[in-house]
């Protein structure tokens, strides 16, 4: 099962966290640094799996993250889950967001953080895999946000700002998220016959 | 408020304190609008635990919003219930939760399916009565439902397969139609099917089919098919292929499935994807344990990563040889885990089952200890001192081994001793203690200097000192001078434990009487406790039936009393009256317990740590790791023990052939670079053909080691006892005897010898006619000429070798030269030189017996040619005949087929690989073009048969 999922940027500041163990705040806290600490000082073209993070739960316990321009995805799983097919997870999780916010760039998790969790808790659920069907989680999703638009209304004031703020194009802010890896092809391997 | 509520939840993961906000979150949740709602159960289940006090408020929330027809609130409700509820609160929403199952909205049902699934993980009990309910939703006309039950029978079918095999059946249809795409096309990934489904079929599968043939039966068309199917390039699709090749080797074995799943191994290991790469490895771990020879194929892969920049492969790796350790490559494992052990403190104890010898074994042990130190598992220095404390069946080799630790632990006192670990410390002063009066040669005073030095040291801690002083106290006898001035030294010591410990060790060493009667006494208490603890207390029969008959309630065992405490809690009776009767007897029971039994101790709480530890080692159940070595490493020593005389100048070189076979290397194996790396292979991989003289694949160096048994045949002990009556042949007149020991050689060092054919027949020494001698159902195979190995004035030695289909048998003659009776030959052989391995390569392949037909079929099928010219044989009337005759002898093939100037040959290795030849006369020479699956082998064999043709006399 799925211990946690984590999504923090390249100086380790959090974005998301969320766990489906019971820690403690300060444990919390810890397992952020310490995944953080293990993930960044790792090369790009090494493998996306390690091993370890003493606090989350010893040697059953692996890390699988993918890196996207600032940020770093992070799931906790234990040994039952698969390794590609959470590193594909992560693939869809992104996606998903991606389309959702259209063009996803780390101020959306910022200032959307109950969006990305919603979304979220469409895909995983009490740390299982509920949905991996992309159309489908976007569907909940937008039924959902149509539910906040009729009830917004004046409400809805806040959000647009934001997205003013988001259309300003400052130059310090991050480059949007490169979801390169959508249109590349795998190189060709020998294919299994 | 929702603002407030997400900037709260922001502030909380940044690690800020937001609990003021709790109370708000669950009024939000309770009292709000579906949006307020939505946000108020969000920060619900980000701030809330299992175990939080103010969940409870939320509970008549949730059950309102579980029957609320607005489907948003019921999967708010739903979500929560999954994320937070604790088990106690789990009865009041189950029937609400239950009903779900049969909502209409496939979202709800799912979601309530996992809720389930949650609840069963939780409390297991409380969901029974719904399994038939889980049944129904397995069969679910939604696929996104039935995914979401599968979560629950993984698990089920994890706790007992057995109860779950009639569903196999529903399984396999399962995937089969995920595989034909009966799915929607949104559940497609990349184009595959939705492929986290059938990641959790397979793993379903696997577990049903373990140890089961009728089951694996019915899955192997499903497996074989997702195996074809999962071709396509992309993560998602080698996620399956790996969960498929895991089901496979998980099930009843299939050979045609098996084949193909070492394919794909090979695919990952060799793949440039660091991901794929690290999965395979993975598999490898996994798979060689079912296979070992596996590895064998990949070993050049398996030494680069070794050296691989990337922690995490390094760590699968070393998993990897983890698991391959045997006792001809311990040695060289358990030198890279020691490498990697500088990095991280990870080393699987169990490695050392294997060790070769006491002082290797000891030096290892130094090396983790002093580098792993205090980072290690408590476990792993209580089960070596267990090991030592205890020993094997043999007194003897118990005493050695200690003799080697005392020697070594003391050389490592007498460098600086300050970096030690102190776990590494106690555990020297330990033995030290105990076992330094085994070495004569050292003065005890000598040992009594060196653990005062280390007492004194500052970086050591008090309770190493507590484990040096009881250790002085064990070799004190004697030496009553320095022990004063220590004591004396101790006893205005702030540690109120080493004060006492000094004042017993000062007590004791005045009185010598004293001292032989405690020593005396705790030896006798060690035997109590190691060999015979009365766990049924049956001396204190008599005071318990006292006790009742006074009145006192019978005893009860700790669970049974802790469960009727809570008993006694949920019914809310007074506790006090009924549990103190109780706890009364059973205090009553301790105390009379320890003077009968402890009494010797308590005078003597000196000793106490160390009478703990021997207690405990006797005690504690622990996994009998260094045991095995124990057996295993002096089975070991038996062995090599038995050959004193060594003859490394007499040792066997095909002298020739030695150097043909470097000069061949290169050519194969371009880099030369790489021969260090394959030599380690060598190292690592021997002895991993064990257990079986059938290879299965082709792997060159592999197969090669794995056929071939050993050469460097050196040593025998041999006892020449004058004739006796239990002599073999001493009623022979030439009293000569041979024994024609056949060994089934099973790879390294592991011989068994089939002895005592003994025969009568004596020919003159040296003659070539020993293949007479030959056991029966050996004579009729093809043998290779019999060379003399090497001889010394009482023994000769000659050998040769047997084809076989399927194996190649090396058949050593000991001839007796003298006229004494020869008992007990003990026959080592050591596989040491991969390069002397290749000489043999000329004898490992067999004649492949094929038609003309065959042969073309088979031409075309093969991938991996190579022309060259090669000298024909010219002075012959029909060259080329000639030439393939010779070619024939020489090197076991078969003469096919020979149309005009054209002849067929074909041969095949061991494991089946063939190999063709299609030769063509082509002027003064002959036009050799080889095919093989294989792509080494025709180089190999062209080279053999060049070199025969070269040694072709004219």
């Amino acid at each position: 099962m799925i211990k946690a999922i984590l999504i923090f940027n390249n100086h380790g500041k959090p974005r998301l966290s969320k766990f489906y163990e019971h820690y403690t705040e300060d444990t919390e806290q810890q397992i952020i640094r310490e995944t953080f600490h293990l993930v960044s000082k790792r090369d790009e073209n090494i493998c996306n799996f390690l091993e370890g993070g003493l606090l989350i739960g010893g040697s059953d316990n692996k890390l699988i993250y993918r890196h996207y321009a600032t940020l770093y995805f992070v799931f906790c799983v234990d040994s039952s889950e698969s390794e590609l097919g959470i590193l594909d997870l992560i693939q869809v999780l992104v996606e998903t967001l991606d389309k959702c916010f259209e063009n996803v760039c780390e101020l959306d998790l910022i200032f959307h953080v109950d969006k990305v969790h919603n979304i979220l808790a469409e895909m995983v659920m009490g740390g299982m895999v509920l949905e991996t069907n992309m159309s489908e989680i976007i569907t909940q999703v937008e039924a959902q946000g149509k539910m906040e638009k009729s009830e917004a209304g004046i409400t809805g004031a806040p959000a647009r700002a934001v997205s003013a703020v988001k259309n300003m194009n400052l130059p310090e802010m991050p480059k949007n998220i490169n979801i390169g890896d959508i249109s590349i092809k795998v190189p060709n391997l020998p294919s299994f016959k | 408020m929702r603002e407030i509520m997400v900037r709260a939840m922001y502030c909380e993961m940044l690690g800020y304190d937001a609990s003021f906000t709790y109370i708000h979150a669950i009024k939000l949740a309770q009292q709000g609008g579906v949006l307020e709602k939505r946000v108020g159960y969000l920060a619900v289940s980000l701030f809330l635990n299992e175990g939080h006090e103010l969940l409870l408020l939320l509970v008549n929330t949730v059950l309102k919003d579980l029957q609320s027809t607005n489907l948003i609130e019921a999967c708010m409700a739903l979500t929560v219930v999954a994320q937070v509820f604790p088990k106690d609160m789990i009865p009041a929403v189950l029937p609400l939760v239950e009903d779900k199952l049969s909502h209409p909205k496939e979202i709800i049902r799912r979601k309530a399916v996992l809720a389930l699934y949650k609840f069963y993980l939780i409390a297991p009990n409380q969901v029974q009565h719904i399994h038939s309910k889980f049944r129904k939703a397995l069969c679910d006309q939604d696929p996104g439902v039935m995914t979401s039950s599968l979560h629950i029978y993984l698990q089920l079918i994890t706790e007992s397969p057995d109860g779950y095999k009639d569903l196999t059946g529903s399984f396999v249809t399962i995937l089969k139609q995920v595989l034909g795409g009966k799915l929607p096309v949104d559940f497609n990934y990349r184009n595959v099917p939705a492929p986290w489904l059938q990641l959790q079929l397979l793993r379903i599968l696997s577990l049903l089919g373990r140890e089961d043939q009728s089951t694996s039966e019915l899955m192997y068309e499903v497996l074989d098919e997702s195996l074809r199917r999962a071709e396509m390039n992309h993560n998602i699709t080698y996620a399956i292929l790996y969960e498929c090749v895991k089901a496979v080797y998980t099930i009843h074995p299939k050979a045609e499935l098996l084949e193909k799943a070492t394919r794909c191994i090979g695919n990952f290991v060799l793949s440039p994807k660091i991901n794929l790469k690290y999965l395979g490895l993975k598999a490898l771990t996994y798979v060689v344990q079912h296979d070992a020879k596996l590895a064998l194929q990949h070993q050049m892969t398996i030494i680069e990563c070794l050296d691989h920049t990337d922690f995490t492969i390094k760590r699968e790796t070393l998993e990897l040889l983890f698991r391959i350790t045997n006792a001809q490559n311990v040695t060289v494992i358990v030198e890279k885990m020691l490498d990697f052990l500088h990095v991280s403190c990870y080393v699987p104890m169990k490695t050392l089952t294997f060790a070769p010898d006491n002082s290797w074994f000891i030096q290892t042990m130094n090396d983790v200890f002093s580098t792993g130190g205090d980072l290690l598992q408590q476990d792993v220095p209580n089960n070596f001192l267990r090991l030592l404390a205890e020993g094997s069946e043999s007194k003897e080799e118990d005493d050695q081994l200690r003799l080697y630790a005392v020697d070594s632990y003391l050389t490592v006192l007498k460098g600086d001793a300050s970096h030690l670990p102190q776990r590494f410390l106690q555990l020297m002063s330990w033995v030290l203690g105990e076992y330094a009066h085994l070495q004569e040669s050292v003065d005890q005073r000598e040992v009594i200097r060196l653990l005062t030095q280390l007492l004194d040291q500052r970086s050591v801690s008090s309770e190493t000192r507590v484990w040096i002083l009881s250790a002085l106290t064990k070799i004190s006898e004697g030496q009553t001078d320095l022990i004063l001035d220590l004591a004396e030294g101790l006893s205005s010591s702030q540690d109120t434990v080493l004060r006492q410990q000094a004042q017993e060790l000062r007590q004791l060493s005045q009185d010598s009487q004293l001292y032989e009667w405690v020593l005396f006494h705790l030896v006798a208490l060690v035997c109590v406790f190691s060999s015979q603890v009365d766990s049924s207390l049956s001396f204190l029969d008599g005071f318990v039936s006292e006790a009742l008959a006074a009145g006192a309630a019978p005893y009860k065992p700790p669970h049974q009393r802790q469960q009727e405490l809570c008993e006694d809690r949920a019914l809310n009776l007074e506790p006090y009256s009924f549990s103190l009767p109780v706890s009364l007897s059973s205090c009553s029971i301790t105390d009379r317990q320890s003077p009968t039994l402890l009494s010797i101790s308590s005078g003597l709480s000196g000793n106490s740590t160390e009478l703990s530890q021997k207690a405990g080692s006797s005690t504690l159940i622990l996994e009998g790791v260094k045991r095995v070595w124990g057996k295993d490493g002096y089975l070991q020593q038996k062995e090599t023990t038995a050959p004193p005389v060594d003859e490394p100048s007499a040792a066997v070189q095909p002298s020739g052939q030695q150097e043909a076979a470097e000069r061949l290397e290169p050519q194969l194996e371009p880099s030369t670079q790489n021969q260090d790396k394959q030599q380690l292979a060598s190292s690592l991989f021997v002895g991993l053909g064990a257990g079986s003289s059938i290879t299965t694949d082709s792997f060159l160096y592999g197969s090669l080691l794995e056929e071939e048994p050993a050469t460097s045949i050196s040593a025998f002990g041999h006892t020449p006892k004058s004739s006796t009556a239990n002599g073999p042949a001493q009623n022979k007149d030439t009293k000569e005897d041979r024994r024609a020991n056949t060994s089934h050689i099973l790879g390294g060092d592991m011989v068994i010898v089939r002895p005592n054919t003994i025969q009568d027949k004596h020919p003159p020494p040296g003659s070539s006619d020993l293949t007479a001698l030959l056991p029966a159902d050996l004579k009729d195979l093809p043998h290779s000429d019999v060379s003399s190995l090497t001889s010394d004035p009482s023994l000769s030695m000659s050998s040769c070798r047997l084809f076989r289909d399927e194996a190649l048998l090396l058949v050593i003659f000991i001839s007796n030269c003298t006229e004494t009776v020869i008992k007990d030959v003990a026959v080592q052989l050591t596989c040491e030189e991969l390069e002397v391995c290749y000489s043999f390569f000329s004898v490992t392949h067999r004649p492949l017996v094929v038609t003309t037909e065959e042969y073309g079929k088979l031409w075309l099928s093969l991938s991996h040619d190579v022309k060259q010219n090669l000298k024909l044989l010219t002075d012959a009337r029909d060259p080329l005949r000639t030439t393939l005759n010779a070619l024939k002898d020489a090197l076991q093939l078969h003469v096919v087929d020979i149309i005009g100037s054209e002849g067929i040959v074909a041969c095949r290795l061991l494991s089946g690989a063939p190999c063709l030849l299609h030769c063509r006369v082509n002027g003064a020479a002959l036009a050799m073009w080889l095919r093989s699956p294989h792509p080494v082998l025709p180089y190999c064999i062209l080279y053999h048969c060049q070199r025969a043709l070269a040694q072709t006399p004219r």
